[in-house]
């Protein structure tokens, strides 16, 4: 690999090729590679966004760790997971990137991450919800920061229950991650002595949802479950929004939804809707004032996936500059000692299957009354304390856990 | 149209002037061609080679459509489906069976691929022009949707982490440069395949149907067994390029079945000239290297606009794409 580096950059003199013959001949630079969805669907949720919030981790911590600058770059995943892979395998091998940050749907972050472990390198998991990535794919060389699904269907099902929603309907997207979430769902409702009336399965994608929410409405369901996520879900919420779902008693609850998601539906759509957030921009003082600065330079509040960068990518800056290295494997061990503590997370730890553990909170999205500006959206029910809202350890099928 | 009038001189020459003359072209030919191989043996010390094994992937792909599109004249909007299989199919196996070498696994992705194409091609050469195109995507949703809901593909998630392994026990294909040339040779053959059905007498009778189908039929030929003869050739080695492009990047995914990728191809086909041999070659490297440079550079959010104005202007101002107007102008020219 090296010597055809070295012969590639005596026979091109491309910028580009220049810059990775740079990173060959010294790595005095922390390298760190922004994989996201810059154009597609999920560019609200952690596009250009998560960028912004990458670079004022960045800018926060002085552009440099002991005179060595940090360096960013930032690519298009395309929401291909190809694409995705072999950008990241470019970065690793021809610019010698040390982390890779950003990473949002599913399949894209599991070939990245695959790639970053071959590599050696180390991945901070934010925009992604696949509980999996620190399940059966958990590896040495990813933390996943944000969120999870797990944490996702678990809040806000339980506090649903706790909240008197004793009998549930269920709309699951029909693929893997739906049925993951429709079982997680069951398995949470029926050991709070509650009842699961009906599910019903949409294909994925889906566009028309009405026969779908008429059945759930018809079932007289105390609470109507939403297991999808992305386009489906706010399809879902358009249609019983149409149909009056809320208005005539049933609750909604959201399992995959995000700030902004709710900001482009509307309150009038959404209001009442329950719904788990890692993370919200008006919290305490401290998240105000950085959702403050983001939104000065952004032009939009943020909602958890930027947050969550920043939180990593701070908590990863830290720990090379506390352990002098940025080996992964160094990093890591001293981003698990120390914890997590910021504007992000109180308190966060990491484990050993690569999930960071914060408290995450349950929401209420608020109606057009209640709401007093244009991103005053949630209204926090309750803290769902980290080691509650987490899939534990005991039931994971990690292959680190058995190895210690 | 008019430029053909005047250049039409051949009739009038001698035969053994014509036969120079196309020998004399058939040489260019050649050397053109021994060019292009001594310019793909270097590129690696240059490029990026997995970025080059891409680029070669999807130019099987789309040569495999140009088959189709350029020769018979049958639009295909589901061609992803055979991408897929191959893929999957390949990925599945060499996941599966780590004993296998990765020279079967991708024979086997190919063989499910003509088959897929010859169950495809039964139903959808009935029909012709827009109900064609219909009928194929219609076929390739529903692939699409098996591979959603089948357990081996791993949903949403796909297929990760798929071995390389070695060539026939030989080469250790965890080499990337050893892959490029495994890639390059998978590339050739395909590309002589297609060349060589091209230039055949089956080729010419195709490229007879293509133009006027009843004449071919009254001329006595089976044109439903020579449409569903280039169908399954198409697909199967659609399905080459798919588990190809697998072993490459480790992973078969839903982005491979889903119709925009059918859609990719026909961008790709078209861009770089419909009935060209070369021009989906063209095509496909202009779409890969632009959705590559462009998603690392700061015009990343734009890459889809981008795509969509080039294509928008190559149907108006150079309907024969890119290869299609160079051979123009060289004909006007020379």
């Amino acid at each position: 690999m090296n010597l055809f580096q070295k012969t590639a950059s005596t026979i091109l003199a491309t910028s580009l090729i220049a810059s990775a013959a740079q990173a060959q001949l010294s790595d005095d630079e922390i390298r760190i590679g922004y994989l996201a969805d810059m154009s597609g669907t999920y560019r609200d949720l952690s596009g250009p966004g998560g960028l912004e919030a990458l670079q004022m981790a960045v800018e926060d911590f002085g552009g440099q760790i002991d005179g060595k600058k940090i360096v960013i770059f930032s690519a298009d995943d395309l929401n291909k997971p190809d694409v995705g892979a072999s950008t990241v395998r470019q970065w690793v091998d021809e610019r010698n990137v040390d982390m890779v940050t950003g990473l949002v749907a599913s399949s894209v972050v599991l070939a990245a991450s695959q790639v970053v472990e071959q590599a050696g390198k180390l991945a901070l998991i934010s925009g992604a919800a696949a509980s999996s990535i620190t399940n059966e794919y958990c590896s040495p060389n990813h933390i996943h920061w944000t969120y999870d699904s797990y944490a996702l269907a678990n809040g806000t099902a339980k506090a649903v229950l706790a909240n008197g929603g004793k009998s549930w309907f269920i709309l699951t997207a029909d693929y893997a991650f739906g049925h993951a979430m429709e079982a997680d769902i069951t398995k949470v409702v029926k050991a709070d002595g509650g009842s699961v009336l009906g599910t019903v399965r949409h294909p994925f994608p889906s566009s028309d949802f009405s026969s779908y929410i008429l059945q759930a409405q018809g079932s007289g369901a105390d609470v109507i479950a939403l297991a999808n996520a992305g386009a489906d879900t706010v399809n879902s919420l358009m249609t019983a929004s149409q149909f009056g779902v809320t208005q005539s008693g049933q609750k909604l609850a959201g399992m995959v939804v995000f700030l902004n998601d709710i900001h482009a539906m509307g309150l009038d759509v959404t209001q009442g809707l329950m719904l788990t957030t890692g993370w919200y921009w008006d919290l305490n003082e401290e998240t105000r004032a950085w959702s403050k600065r983001y939104e000065d330079r952004f032009g939009s509040k943020p909602g958890m996936v930027p947050a969550g960068i920043y939180s990593a990518t701070l908590h990863y800056l830290n720990a090379v500059k506390a352990s002098g290295s940025d080996e992964a494997q160094a990093v890591r061990t001293q981003m698990m000692a120390t914890p997590v503590n910021d504007m992000f997370a109180k308190n966060g730890k990491i484990r050993a299957d690569g999930r960071m553990v914060h408290d995450m909170y349950l929401a209420q999205v608020k109606t057009p009354a209640e709401s007093k500006g244009e991103w005053d959206l949630y209204k926090i029910v309750r803290t769902i304390p980290g080691d509650e809202a987490f899939r534990p350890l005991a039931a994971s099928q990690c292959k680190l856990l058995s190895q210690n | 149209m008019t430029n053909l009038h005047i250049k039409q001189d051949s009739p009038v020459l001698p035969p053994q002037v014509v036969r120079e003359r196309q020998q004399a072209a058939q040489r260019r030919k050649l050397w053109f061609y021994l060019a292009l191989f001594g310019v793909a043996l270097v590129a690696p010390l240059a490029v990026y080679p997995i970025f080059l094994m891409k680029l070669l992937c999807f130019a099987l792909f789309a040569c495999a459509f140009n088959l189709l599109l350029g020769y018979a004249g049958l639009l295909s909007f589901g061609h992803a489906a055979f991408f897929a299989t191959g893929g999957y199919i390949t990925g599945y196996l060499l996941s599966e069976y780590s004993g296998l070498g990765t020279e079967l696994g991708i024979l086997a992705g190919t063989l499910a691929s003509a088959v897929l194409g010859l169950l495809f091609g039964l139903l959808a050469i009935r029909r012709q022009g827009i109900y064609f195109a219909m009928i194929t995507l219609a076929l390739a949703q529903l692939v699409f949707f098996i591979f959603v809901q089948a357990p081996f593909t791993g949903g949403e998630n796909g297929l990760q982490g798929v071995p390389r392994g070695q060539l026939l026990g030989l080469f250790d294909l965890n080499d990337n440069l050893t892959l490029y040339y495994f890639v390059l040779a998978v590339f050739i053959v395909g590309f002589a395949v297609i060349q060589r059905t091209i230039h055949s007498p089956y080729g010419q009778v195709l490229k007879a149907i293509r133009e006027n189908e009843p004449r071919a039929i009254s001329l006595g030929y089976n044109v439903d067994a020579h449409k569903l003869l280039a169908f399954v050739i198409s697909a199967t080695l659609t399905g080459l390029a798919g588990s190809t492009k697998t072993v490459v990047f480790q992973l078969a995914s839903l982005t491979d079945a889903h119709w925009h990728m059918s859609g990719e191809v026909i961008l790709m086909t078209l861009l770089g000239g419909v009935g060209t041999v070369l021009g989906p070659v063209v095509g496909a490297s202009v779409v890969v290297t632009l959705q590559s440079y462009l998603s690392n550079g700061p015009l990343g959010e734009w890459v889809h606009v981008i795509l969509g104005v080039i294509f928008v202007t190559c149907v108006l101002l150079f309907r024969v794409g890119i290869v299609g107007w160079v051979l123009k102008l060289a004909k006007r020219n020379f």
